[in-house]
Protein backbone atom coordinates (compact mmCIF):
# COMPACT_ATOMS: atom_id res chain seq x y z
CA UNK A 1 0.00 0.00 0.00
CA UNK A 2 1.99 2.74 -1.01
CA UNK A 3 0.02 6.42 -0.31
CA UNK A 4 1.41 9.19 -2.31
CA UNK A 5 0.64 12.95 -0.88
CA UNK A 6 -0.37 15.61 -3.12
CA UNK A 7 -0.42 19.06 -3.33
CA UNK A 8 -3.94 19.11 -2.48
CA UNK A 9 -3.60 16.78 0.36
CA UNK A 10 -0.86 19.12 2.00
CA UNK A 11 -3.65 22.10 1.60
CA UNK A 12 -6.22 19.80 3.09
CA UNK A 13 -3.56 18.53 6.35
CA UNK A 14 -2.58 22.41 6.54
CA UNK A 15 -6.03 23.21 6.79
CA UNK A 16 -7.06 20.83 9.62
CA UNK A 17 -3.86 21.66 11.51
CA UNK A 18 -4.79 25.27 11.63
CA UNK A 19 -1.46 26.00 9.39
CA UNK A 20 -1.19 28.53 7.11
CA UNK A 21 1.61 27.63 4.83
CA UNK A 22 3.50 30.29 2.74
CA UNK A 23 4.24 29.50 -1.06
CA UNK A 24 7.86 28.79 0.19
CA UNK A 25 6.58 26.21 2.63
CA UNK A 26 4.31 24.07 0.31
CA UNK A 27 6.70 22.48 -1.80
CA UNK A 28 9.28 21.93 0.79
CA UNK A 29 6.45 20.54 3.02
CA UNK A 30 5.27 18.18 -0.08
CA UNK A 31 8.82 17.03 -0.08
CA UNK A 32 9.21 15.96 3.54
CA UNK A 33 6.13 14.29 4.26
CA UNK A 34 6.51 12.17 0.79
CA UNK A 35 10.11 10.95 2.05
CA UNK A 36 9.10 10.94 5.50
CA UNK A 37 5.43 8.54 4.68
CA UNK A 38 7.59 6.43 2.11
CA UNK A 39 9.61 5.23 4.63
CA UNK A 40 7.38 4.52 7.34
CA UNK A 41 5.26 2.44 4.69
CA UNK A 42 7.62 -0.84 5.96
CA UNK A 43 5.54 -0.96 8.93
CA UNK A 44 3.06 -2.39 6.44
CA UNK A 45 5.43 -5.52 6.55
CA UNK A 46 4.23 -6.64 9.81
CA UNK A 47 0.92 -8.82 9.91
CA UNK A 48 -0.59 -7.09 12.90
CA UNK A 49 -4.27 -8.23 12.41
CA UNK A 50 -4.30 -10.39 15.72
CA UNK A 51 -2.46 -7.72 17.86
CA UNK A 52 -4.41 -5.40 20.32
CA UNK A 53 -2.69 -2.02 20.32
CA UNK A 54 -0.87 0.23 23.15
CA UNK A 55 -2.10 3.27 24.28
CA UNK A 56 -0.16 4.05 26.59
CA UNK A 57 2.63 2.16 28.58
CA UNK A 58 1.58 2.68 32.73
CA UNK A 59 -2.24 1.22 32.61
CA UNK A 60 -1.11 -2.23 33.40
CA UNK A 61 0.99 -0.37 36.55
CA UNK A 62 -2.01 0.84 38.15
CA UNK A 63 -3.95 0.05 40.99
CA UNK A 64 -4.66 -4.14 40.63
CA UNK A 65 -7.93 -4.01 42.49
CA UNK A 66 -9.62 -2.14 39.39
CA UNK A 67 -9.78 -3.25 35.52
CA UNK A 68 -8.98 -1.41 32.56
CA UNK A 69 -8.40 2.89 32.63
CA UNK A 70 -9.55 2.31 36.61
CA UNK A 71 -6.59 0.94 37.49
CA UNK A 72 -5.43 4.67 36.95
CA UNK A 73 -6.40 5.91 40.43
CA UNK A 74 -7.52 9.24 40.60
CA UNK A 75 -8.64 8.87 36.79
CA UNK A 76 -12.06 10.28 37.52
CA UNK A 77 -12.91 12.38 41.06
CA UNK A 78 -16.05 12.98 43.06
CA UNK A 79 -18.08 16.16 41.12
CA UNK A 80 -17.06 18.80 43.85
CA UNK A 81 -16.13 22.17 43.36
CA UNK A 82 -12.21 22.91 44.04
CA UNK A 83 -12.45 18.91 44.03
CA UNK A 84 -8.91 18.13 43.30
CA UNK A 85 -7.05 21.60 43.24
CA UNK A 86 -8.59 25.58 43.12
CA UNK A 87 -9.33 27.11 40.00
CA UNK A 88 -6.96 29.44 38.78
CA UNK A 89 -7.84 32.74 39.72
CA UNK A 90 -9.04 35.03 36.96
CA UNK A 91 -6.37 37.61 36.94
CA UNK A 92 -3.84 34.74 36.29
CA UNK A 93 -5.89 33.44 34.16
CA UNK A 94 -5.93 36.98 32.00
CA UNK A 95 -2.00 37.58 32.55
CA UNK A 96 -1.21 35.83 29.65
CA UNK A 97 -3.47 37.21 27.14
CA UNK A 98 -2.35 38.76 24.03
CA UNK A 99 -5.64 40.74 24.38
CA UNK A 100 -7.98 41.42 26.69
CA UNK A 101 -10.66 43.86 28.29
CA UNK A 102 -10.17 42.85 32.13
CA UNK A 103 -12.53 39.75 31.91
CA UNK A 104 -12.41 37.96 28.38
CA UNK A 105 -10.22 37.02 26.05
CA UNK A 106 -10.01 38.86 23.28
CA UNK A 107 -9.55 37.88 19.75
CA UNK A 108 -10.61 39.04 16.19
CA UNK A 109 -14.28 38.65 14.55
CA UNK A 110 -15.06 35.19 14.66
CA UNK A 111 -17.72 35.38 11.97
CA UNK A 112 -15.88 35.68 8.56
CA UNK A 113 -18.16 36.49 5.83
CA UNK B 1 35.21 26.14 45.32
CA UNK B 2 36.13 23.65 42.30
CA UNK B 3 32.62 22.94 40.37
CA UNK B 4 33.89 20.65 38.18
CA UNK B 5 34.33 18.41 41.10
CA UNK B 6 31.10 19.26 42.68
CA UNK B 7 28.66 15.83 43.18
CA UNK B 8 25.22 16.27 45.16
CA UNK B 9 26.37 14.95 48.62
CA UNK B 10 29.68 17.61 47.76
CA UNK B 11 27.99 20.58 47.58
CA UNK B 12 25.01 19.77 50.07
CA UNK B 13 27.37 18.76 52.37
CA UNK B 14 29.97 22.07 51.75
CA UNK B 15 27.01 24.32 52.46
CA UNK B 16 25.80 22.42 55.81
CA UNK B 17 29.76 22.68 57.19
CA UNK B 18 29.14 26.13 56.27
CA UNK B 19 32.17 25.69 53.98
CA UNK B 20 30.50 27.73 51.55
CA UNK B 21 26.96 29.55 51.62
CA UNK B 22 24.13 28.15 49.23
CA UNK B 23 24.38 32.00 48.18
CA UNK B 24 27.75 32.18 47.37
CA UNK B 25 27.42 28.94 45.63
CA UNK B 26 24.98 29.96 43.19
CA UNK B 27 26.77 33.14 42.64
CA UNK B 28 29.84 31.05 41.94
CA UNK B 29 27.64 29.08 39.07
CA UNK B 30 26.22 32.56 38.02
CA UNK B 31 29.79 33.56 37.25
CA UNK B 32 30.71 30.31 35.30
CA UNK B 33 27.35 30.64 33.34
CA UNK B 34 28.29 34.45 32.63
CA UNK B 35 31.61 33.12 31.55
CA UNK B 36 31.45 29.95 29.23
CA UNK B 37 27.70 30.23 28.11
CA UNK B 38 27.64 32.73 25.61
CA UNK B 39 29.98 30.05 23.38
CA UNK B 40 27.68 27.22 24.71
CA UNK B 41 24.26 28.97 24.60
CA UNK B 42 22.17 25.96 27.51
CA UNK B 43 20.47 28.93 29.21
CA UNK B 44 17.83 30.80 27.89
CA UNK B 45 16.41 32.46 31.28
CA UNK B 46 17.87 32.81 34.35
CA UNK B 47 16.38 33.16 37.59
CA UNK B 48 18.73 34.78 39.99
CA UNK B 49 15.81 36.40 42.36
CA UNK B 50 14.27 33.00 43.00
CA UNK B 51 17.84 30.98 43.17
CA UNK B 52 18.63 33.55 45.83
CA UNK B 53 15.74 32.92 47.88
CA UNK B 54 15.71 29.25 47.94
CA UNK B 55 19.93 29.65 48.76
CA UNK B 56 18.89 31.60 51.31
CA UNK B 57 16.71 29.40 53.11
CA UNK B 58 19.75 27.14 53.10
CA UNK B 59 21.98 28.77 54.55
CA UNK B 60 19.52 29.71 57.26
CA UNK B 61 18.93 26.17 58.08
CA UNK B 62 22.82 25.10 57.98
CA UNK B 63 23.18 28.43 60.48
CA UNK B 64 21.28 26.47 62.81
CA UNK B 65 22.55 23.55 62.61
CA UNK B 66 19.63 21.97 60.98
CA UNK B 67 19.87 18.94 58.61
CA UNK B 68 19.41 20.10 54.77
CA UNK B 69 16.58 18.42 53.10
CA UNK B 70 18.76 15.87 50.07
CA UNK B 71 19.38 18.84 47.61
CA UNK B 72 19.95 21.62 50.06
CA UNK B 73 21.80 24.42 48.49
CA UNK B 74 22.39 22.60 45.19
CA UNK B 75 22.11 24.62 41.75
CA UNK B 76 20.17 22.99 39.51
CA UNK B 77 18.79 23.72 35.37
CA UNK B 78 15.59 22.91 34.17
CA UNK B 79 14.80 22.44 30.95
CA UNK B 80 12.61 25.35 29.49
CA UNK B 81 9.45 22.87 28.16
CA UNK B 82 9.04 22.67 32.37
CA UNK B 83 7.13 24.93 33.60
CA UNK B 84 8.23 27.26 36.17
CA UNK B 85 5.98 29.86 38.07
CA UNK B 86 6.75 33.50 37.68
CA UNK B 87 9.75 32.39 35.35
CA UNK B 88 9.47 32.76 31.62
CA UNK B 89 9.19 29.49 30.29
CA UNK B 90 9.38 29.20 26.46
CA UNK B 91 9.85 25.48 25.42
CA UNK B 92 12.19 26.76 23.09
CA UNK B 93 9.97 28.40 21.08
CA UNK B 94 8.68 32.14 19.42
CA UNK B 95 4.88 30.70 20.39
CA UNK B 96 5.90 30.73 24.14
CA UNK B 97 8.28 33.64 23.93
CA UNK B 98 6.87 36.00 26.70
CA UNK B 99 4.68 33.15 28.44
CA UNK B 100 5.42 33.26 31.91
CA UNK B 101 3.55 30.30 34.17
CA UNK B 102 1.32 30.73 36.58
CA UNK B 103 2.08 27.38 38.24
CA UNK B 104 4.99 24.71 38.86
CA UNK B 105 5.71 21.22 36.95
CA UNK B 106 5.87 18.75 39.77
CA UNK B 107 8.83 17.43 39.07
CA UNK B 108 10.67 21.02 39.62
CA UNK B 109 8.37 21.50 42.83
CA UNK B 110 9.57 18.66 44.50
CA UNK B 111 13.50 19.27 43.83
CA UNK B 112 13.00 22.65 45.44
CA UNK B 113 11.19 20.89 48.21
CA UNK B 114 14.26 19.06 48.52
CA UNK B 115 16.67 22.25 48.53
CA UNK B 116 17.99 22.75 44.96
CA UNK B 117 18.54 26.11 43.82
CA UNK B 118 16.95 26.64 40.58
CA UNK B 119 19.66 28.33 38.33
CA UNK B 120 17.27 28.71 35.15
CA UNK B 121 16.06 27.30 32.02
CA UNK B 122 18.05 25.53 30.08
CA UNK B 123 17.74 25.57 25.86
CA UNK B 124 16.22 22.40 24.12
CA UNK B 125 14.85 21.65 20.64
CA UNK B 126 11.60 23.87 19.97
CA UNK B 127 9.21 21.78 22.01
CA UNK B 128 11.24 19.23 22.44
CA UNK B 129 11.55 18.22 18.80
CA UNK B 130 14.45 17.73 17.94
CA UNK B 131 18.03 15.15 18.24
CA UNK B 132 20.70 18.06 18.48
CA UNK B 133 19.12 21.23 19.87
CA UNK B 134 19.80 22.65 16.66
CA UNK B 135 15.29 23.33 16.30
CA UNK B 136 15.66 25.71 19.41
CA UNK B 137 13.67 29.02 17.69
CA UNK B 138 16.85 30.74 20.26
CA UNK B 139 19.90 30.03 19.32
CA UNK B 140 21.60 26.54 18.82
CA UNK B 141 23.26 25.11 22.01
CA UNK B 142 27.25 23.99 21.63
CA UNK B 143 28.75 20.73 22.60
CA UNK B 144 31.03 21.52 25.21
CA UNK B 145 33.33 18.55 24.67
CA UNK B 146 33.58 20.48 20.66
CA UNK B 147 31.81 23.92 20.32
CA UNK B 148 31.58 22.74 16.32
CA UNK B 149 29.41 20.06 17.34
CA UNK B 150 26.23 19.33 18.42
CA UNK B 151 25.54 18.59 22.44
CA UNK B 152 22.61 16.21 21.07
CA UNK B 153 18.34 16.71 21.65
CA UNK B 154 15.96 17.94 22.18
CA UNK B 155 17.64 18.37 26.02
CA UNK B 156 20.90 19.90 24.47
CA UNK B 157 20.96 22.96 27.17
CA UNK B 158 19.88 20.11 29.80
CA UNK B 159 23.44 18.14 29.07
CA UNK B 160 25.78 20.41 28.04
CA UNK B 161 25.01 22.41 31.32
CA UNK B 162 26.20 19.17 33.77
CA UNK B 163 29.33 18.83 30.98
CA UNK B 164 30.15 22.54 31.31
CA UNK B 165 29.73 22.69 34.93
CA UNK B 166 27.13 25.28 34.85
CA UNK B 167 25.03 23.01 37.33
CA UNK B 168 25.27 20.13 39.38
CA UNK B 169 22.57 17.82 37.68
CA UNK B 170 19.96 19.23 35.40
CA UNK B 171 16.11 17.76 34.79
CA UNK B 172 15.38 17.01 31.13
CA UNK B 173 12.56 15.66 29.17
CA UNK B 174 12.96 12.16 26.89
CA UNK B 175 10.01 11.46 24.72
CA UNK B 176 12.17 9.68 21.61
CA UNK B 177 15.78 9.22 23.43
CA UNK B 178 16.30 13.22 24.08
CA UNK B 179 17.55 12.44 27.78
CA UNK B 180 19.56 9.75 26.84
CA UNK B 181 20.98 10.67 23.69
CA UNK B 182 22.40 14.23 24.52
CA UNK B 183 23.51 12.51 27.53
CA UNK B 184 26.19 10.25 25.39
CA UNK B 185 26.78 13.51 23.04
CA UNK B 186 27.69 15.48 26.13
CA UNK B 187 29.60 12.82 28.35
CA UNK B 188 27.31 12.74 31.04
CA UNK B 189 24.55 10.10 32.69
CA UNK B 190 21.22 10.45 32.14
CA UNK B 191 18.21 8.70 32.96
CA UNK B 192 14.82 7.69 31.09
CA UNK B 193 12.61 6.26 33.92
CA UNK B 194 9.76 3.62 33.08
CA UNK B 195 6.88 5.45 31.95
CA UNK B 196 4.54 6.89 35.06
CA UNK B 197 7.17 6.90 37.14
CA UNK B 198 7.68 10.67 37.37
CA UNK B 199 4.46 13.15 37.01
CA UNK B 200 4.25 14.65 33.91
CA UNK B 201 2.46 17.74 35.12
CA UNK B 202 4.10 20.65 34.21
CA UNK B 203 5.79 19.36 31.12
CA UNK B 204 4.44 21.23 28.28
CA UNK B 205 3.35 18.25 26.14
CA UNK B 206 4.75 17.04 22.65
CA UNK B 207 3.52 13.13 22.70
CA UNK B 208 1.72 12.51 26.43
CA UNK B 209 2.44 8.23 25.72
CA UNK B 210 5.90 8.85 25.27
CA UNK B 211 6.75 11.78 27.00
CA UNK B 212 8.92 11.75 30.37
CA UNK B 213 10.76 13.90 32.76
CA UNK B 214 14.28 12.31 33.95
CA UNK B 215 17.61 13.58 35.60
CA UNK B 216 21.33 14.55 33.95
CA UNK B 217 24.11 14.09 36.43
CA UNK B 218 27.71 13.41 36.63
CA UNK B 219 27.16 10.31 38.25
CA UNK B 220 24.73 7.45 38.27
CA UNK B 221 24.26 8.16 42.32
CA UNK B 222 23.20 11.89 41.41
CA UNK B 223 20.76 10.62 39.26
CA UNK B 224 19.49 8.11 41.84
CA UNK B 225 19.11 10.67 44.13
CA UNK B 226 17.14 13.25 41.80
CA UNK B 227 15.16 10.21 40.25
CA UNK B 228 14.45 9.18 44.21
CA UNK B 229 13.64 13.13 44.90
CA UNK B 230 11.06 13.09 42.03
CA UNK B 231 9.27 9.82 41.39
CA UNK B 232 6.10 8.67 43.00
CA UNK B 233 2.38 9.11 42.47
CA UNK B 234 1.02 12.55 41.37
CA UNK B 235 -2.92 13.45 41.50
CA UNK B 236 -1.99 15.73 38.73
CA UNK B 237 -1.09 13.29 36.66
CA UNK B 238 -3.41 10.19 36.10
CA UNK B 239 -0.67 8.42 34.30
CA UNK B 240 1.49 8.30 37.07
CA UNK B 241 1.58 5.15 39.33
CA UNK B 242 1.40 4.62 42.78
CA UNK B 243 3.89 1.58 42.51
CA UNK B 244 6.40 2.24 45.24
CA UNK B 245 9.87 4.01 44.89
CA UNK B 246 12.41 1.64 46.23
CA UNK B 247 15.75 3.11 48.30
CA UNK B 248 17.84 3.61 44.70
CA UNK B 249 21.01 4.71 46.83
CA UNK B 250 20.87 1.57 48.94
CA UNK B 251 20.87 -0.59 45.07
CA UNK B 252 23.59 1.20 44.00
CA UNK B 253 26.08 -0.60 46.52
CA UNK B 254 25.48 -4.05 45.47
CA UNK B 255 27.65 -5.46 42.97
CA UNK B 256 26.70 -6.21 39.99
CA UNK B 257 28.10 -9.75 39.69
CA UNK B 258 25.22 -12.79 38.83
CA UNK B 259 23.30 -10.50 36.56
CA UNK B 260 21.90 -11.31 33.36
CA UNK B 261 22.83 -8.55 31.10
CA UNK B 262 21.37 -8.95 27.80
CA UNK B 263 22.96 -7.99 24.09
CA UNK B 264 20.73 -7.59 21.26
CA UNK B 265 21.94 -7.99 18.36
CA UNK B 266 19.56 -5.78 16.41
CA UNK B 267 21.20 -2.79 17.69
CA UNK B 268 24.75 -3.52 16.72
CA UNK B 269 23.99 -3.79 12.61
CA UNK B 270 24.05 -1.57 10.06
CA UNK B 271 25.25 2.23 10.83
CA UNK B 272 26.67 1.95 14.12
CA UNK B 273 30.45 3.77 13.97
CA UNK B 274 33.00 1.56 14.68
CA UNK B 275 34.35 3.09 17.72
CA UNK B 276 30.82 3.21 18.86
CA UNK B 277 31.15 -0.67 18.33
CA UNK B 278 34.38 -1.43 19.70
CA UNK B 279 33.55 1.03 22.99
CA UNK B 280 30.17 -0.78 23.63
CA UNK B 281 31.51 -4.29 23.49
CA UNK B 282 34.65 -3.26 25.98
CA UNK B 283 31.94 -2.29 27.79
CA UNK B 284 30.59 -5.43 27.68
CA UNK B 285 33.70 -7.35 28.36
CA UNK B 286 34.30 -4.86 31.86
CA UNK B 287 30.56 -6.01 32.66
CA UNK B 288 31.49 -9.77 32.09
CA UNK B 289 34.63 -9.41 34.40
CA UNK B 290 32.35 -7.68 36.83
CA UNK B 291 30.71 -10.93 36.98
CA UNK B 292 27.93 -10.51 35.14
CA UNK B 293 26.87 -13.58 32.39
CA UNK B 294 26.64 -12.01 29.29
CA UNK B 295 23.23 -12.87 26.85
CA UNK B 296 22.33 -12.85 23.79
CA UNK B 297 18.94 -11.89 23.33
CA UNK B 298 16.75 -10.65 20.46
CA UNK B 299 14.44 -7.71 19.81
CA UNK B 300 13.08 -8.66 16.56
CA UNK B 301 11.01 -6.03 15.95
CA UNK B 302 13.19 -3.14 16.48
CA UNK B 303 13.83 -1.91 12.78
CA UNK B 304 10.02 -0.70 12.74
CA UNK B 305 10.06 1.53 16.09
CA UNK B 306 11.12 4.17 14.20
CA UNK B 307 8.26 4.23 11.56
CA UNK B 308 6.11 3.35 14.28
CA UNK B 309 7.42 6.19 16.83
CA UNK B 310 7.28 9.22 14.03
CA UNK B 311 3.48 7.84 13.73
CA UNK B 312 2.83 7.67 17.29
CA UNK B 313 4.58 11.09 18.27
CA UNK B 314 3.58 13.21 15.53
CA UNK B 315 -0.31 12.01 15.94
CA UNK B 316 0.02 12.76 19.53
CA UNK B 317 1.86 15.95 19.21
CA UNK B 318 -0.31 17.66 16.42
CA UNK B 319 -3.55 16.68 18.91
CA UNK B 320 -1.30 18.46 21.82
CA UNK B 321 -0.02 21.63 19.87
CA UNK B 322 -3.46 22.23 18.58
CA UNK B 323 -3.93 24.57 22.16
CA UNK B 324 -1.54 27.25 20.88
CA UNK B 325 -3.73 29.36 19.24
CA UNK B 326 -2.78 32.99 20.17
CA UNK B 327 -6.04 33.03 22.19
CA UNK B 328 -5.13 32.62 26.14
CA UNK B 329 -1.25 32.95 26.24
CA UNK B 330 1.54 33.24 23.85
CA UNK B 331 2.67 34.11 20.49
CA UNK B 332 -0.56 35.90 18.36
CA UNK B 333 -0.20 37.07 14.54
CA UNK B 334 -0.82 41.15 14.87
CA UNK B 335 -2.53 41.43 11.12
CA UNK B 336 -5.61 39.00 11.42
CA UNK B 337 -8.53 40.38 10.52
CA UNK B 338 -10.67 37.50 11.18
CA UNK B 339 -10.52 34.48 14.30
CA UNK B 340 -9.44 32.07 11.65
CA UNK B 341 -6.84 34.39 9.92
CA UNK B 342 -5.20 34.35 13.66
CA UNK B 343 -5.11 30.59 14.29
CA UNK B 344 -3.67 29.66 11.20
CA UNK B 345 -0.98 33.28 10.98
CA UNK B 346 -0.55 32.84 14.33
CA UNK B 347 0.73 29.32 13.90
CA UNK B 348 2.42 29.56 11.12
CA UNK B 349 4.52 31.98 11.82
CA UNK B 350 4.96 31.24 16.17
CA UNK B 351 6.08 27.86 14.95
CA UNK B 352 9.60 26.58 13.51
CA UNK B 353 9.43 24.09 10.26
CA UNK B 354 10.36 20.98 12.28
CA UNK B 355 7.13 21.41 14.23
CA UNK B 356 4.98 22.10 11.48
CA UNK B 357 6.55 19.21 9.70
CA UNK B 358 5.17 16.72 12.78
CA UNK B 359 2.13 18.66 13.40
CA UNK B 360 1.42 18.15 9.42
CA UNK B 361 2.89 14.51 9.41
CA UNK B 362 0.40 13.83 12.55
CA UNK B 363 -2.36 15.07 11.49
CA UNK B 364 -2.25 12.79 8.38
CA UNK B 365 -1.90 9.90 10.36
CA UNK B 366 -4.92 10.72 11.96
CA UNK B 367 -7.06 12.08 8.86
CA UNK B 368 -10.55 10.25 7.87
CA UNK B 369 -9.06 7.19 5.66
CA UNK B 370 -5.41 7.25 7.18
CA UNK B 371 -5.95 6.14 10.72
CA UNK B 372 -6.23 3.34 10.69
CA UNK B 373 -3.35 2.77 8.26
CA UNK B 374 -1.27 4.91 10.35
CA UNK B 375 -2.04 5.33 14.03
CA UNK B 376 -3.94 2.03 14.60
CA UNK B 377 -1.34 0.40 13.12
CA UNK B 378 1.66 1.70 14.86
CA UNK B 379 0.09 1.25 18.08
CA UNK B 380 0.00 -2.18 17.40
CA UNK B 381 3.34 -2.30 16.41
CA UNK B 382 4.10 -0.76 19.46
CA UNK B 383 2.53 -4.15 21.23
CA UNK B 384 4.71 -5.99 19.31
CA UNK B 385 8.14 -3.81 20.72
CA UNK B 386 6.75 -3.89 24.04
CA UNK B 387 6.31 -7.87 23.58
CA UNK B 388 9.99 -8.14 22.64
CA UNK B 389 11.53 -6.44 25.63
CA UNK B 390 9.08 -8.75 27.77
CA UNK B 391 10.13 -12.00 26.26
CA UNK B 392 13.59 -10.66 26.61
CA UNK B 393 13.78 -9.68 30.19
CA UNK B 394 12.55 -13.28 31.30
CA UNK B 395 15.78 -14.38 30.25
CA UNK B 396 18.12 -11.07 31.56
CA UNK B 397 17.74 -8.49 34.16
CA UNK B 398 18.91 -5.36 31.93
CA UNK B 399 19.65 -4.88 28.53
CA UNK B 400 22.85 -2.69 27.19
CA UNK B 401 23.02 -1.29 23.67
CA UNK B 402 24.75 1.92 22.36
CA UNK B 403 22.97 5.16 23.25
CA UNK B 404 23.84 6.61 19.63
CA UNK B 405 25.02 4.88 16.40
CA UNK B 406 27.84 8.06 16.41
CA UNK B 407 29.41 10.30 18.79
CA UNK B 408 28.40 14.35 18.39
CA UNK B 409 27.57 15.37 14.59
CA UNK B 410 28.74 18.69 13.53
CA UNK B 411 25.85 21.46 13.89
CA UNK B 412 24.56 22.19 10.75
CA UNK B 413 25.17 18.37 8.93
CA UNK B 414 21.45 16.68 9.77
CA UNK B 415 20.04 19.71 9.04
CA UNK B 416 18.59 19.48 5.37
CA UNK B 417 17.62 16.26 5.79
CA UNK B 418 14.73 15.23 8.69
CA UNK B 419 15.01 11.89 7.95
CA UNK B 420 18.71 11.40 8.01
CA UNK B 421 18.02 12.68 11.80
CA UNK B 422 15.00 11.03 12.91
CA UNK B 423 17.14 7.67 12.41
CA UNK B 424 19.63 9.03 14.62
CA UNK B 425 16.94 8.24 17.87
CA UNK B 426 16.92 4.25 16.29
CA UNK B 427 18.47 2.75 19.91
CA UNK B 428 16.64 4.71 21.81
CA UNK B 429 12.75 5.08 20.45
CA UNK B 430 12.03 1.97 21.89
CA UNK B 431 12.04 2.35 25.76
CA UNK B 432 9.95 4.89 25.30
CA UNK B 433 7.15 3.05 22.83
CA UNK B 434 7.36 0.18 25.37
CA UNK B 435 7.71 2.57 28.44
CA UNK B 436 10.96 0.83 29.81
CA UNK B 437 12.93 2.74 31.77
CA UNK B 438 16.76 3.38 30.45
CA UNK B 439 20.27 4.85 31.54
CA UNK B 440 23.19 6.09 29.81
CA UNK B 441 26.05 6.22 31.01
CA UNK B 442 29.62 7.59 29.32
CA UNK B 443 31.68 4.72 28.40
CA UNK B 444 34.82 6.14 26.58
CA UNK B 445 36.05 8.78 23.66
CA UNK B 446 36.05 7.96 19.57
CA UNK B 447 39.94 8.97 18.59
CA UNK B 448 38.91 12.50 18.29
CA UNK B 449 38.04 12.39 22.01
CA UNK B 450 34.04 12.68 21.72
CA UNK B 451 32.33 11.45 23.91
CA UNK B 452 30.55 7.56 23.54
CA UNK B 453 27.24 6.60 25.41
CA UNK B 454 26.05 2.80 26.83
CA UNK B 455 22.87 2.70 27.19
CA UNK B 456 21.80 0.37 30.06
CA UNK B 457 17.64 -0.83 29.72
CA UNK B 458 15.37 -2.15 32.40
CA UNK B 459 12.47 -3.97 33.69
CA UNK B 460 9.07 -1.80 33.92
CA UNK B 461 10.12 0.00 37.46
CA UNK B 462 13.43 -1.59 37.72
CA UNK B 463 15.21 1.42 38.09
CA UNK B 464 17.06 -0.16 40.34
CA UNK B 465 18.67 -2.86 38.67
CA UNK B 466 20.19 -0.68 35.35
CA UNK B 467 21.12 2.12 38.46
CA UNK B 468 23.01 -1.14 39.93
CA UNK B 469 24.59 -2.13 36.62
CA UNK B 470 25.66 1.68 35.76
CA UNK B 471 27.43 2.16 39.23
CA UNK B 472 29.41 -0.73 38.92
CA UNK B 473 30.04 -0.32 35.16
CA UNK B 474 31.01 3.20 36.31
CA UNK B 475 33.48 1.90 39.64
CA UNK B 476 34.99 -0.30 37.09
CA UNK B 477 35.46 1.83 34.61
CA UNK B 478 37.31 4.80 36.49
CA UNK B 479 39.64 1.99 38.31
CA UNK B 480 40.91 1.36 34.17
CA UNK B 481 41.10 5.06 33.85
Amino acid sequence: MHMRVTEKDVAHVADLSNLELTSEERPRMLRDLNSILEYIDRLNELDTAKVELTAQASGRFGAPSAEGSGRLDDASRDDVLEGLRESLPQDQALANAPGSDGTFFRVPRVIER
Amino acid sequence: MKLESLTIDAARAAVQEGKITAVALAEAFYAKIENDDPQIGAYLTLSKDRALVKASEMDTLAAKGEKLPPLGGVPVGIKDVMVTRGIRTTAGSKMLGNYIPPYDCTAVARIEAAGAVVLGKLNCDEFAMGSSNENSAWKPVHNPRDLSRVPGGSSGGSAAAVAADMAVVTLGSDTGGSIRQPASFCGVVGLKPTYGRVSRYGLIAFASSLDHVGPFAKTVKDAAIVLKTIAGRDPMDSTSTDVPVPDYLAELEKPAAGLKIGVAQEYLGEGLHPEVRAAVANAVETLAKLGCEIVDVSLPHTEYAIPAYYIVATAEASSNLARFDGVRYGYRAGDAKTLSEMYRRTRDQGFGAEVKRRIMLGTYALSAGYYDAYYLKAQKVRTLLTRDFEAAFKRVDAIVTPTSPTAAFKLGDKADDPLAMYLADIYTVTANLAGVPGISVPCGETKQKLPIGLQILGKHFDEATILRVAAAYERAAAKLE
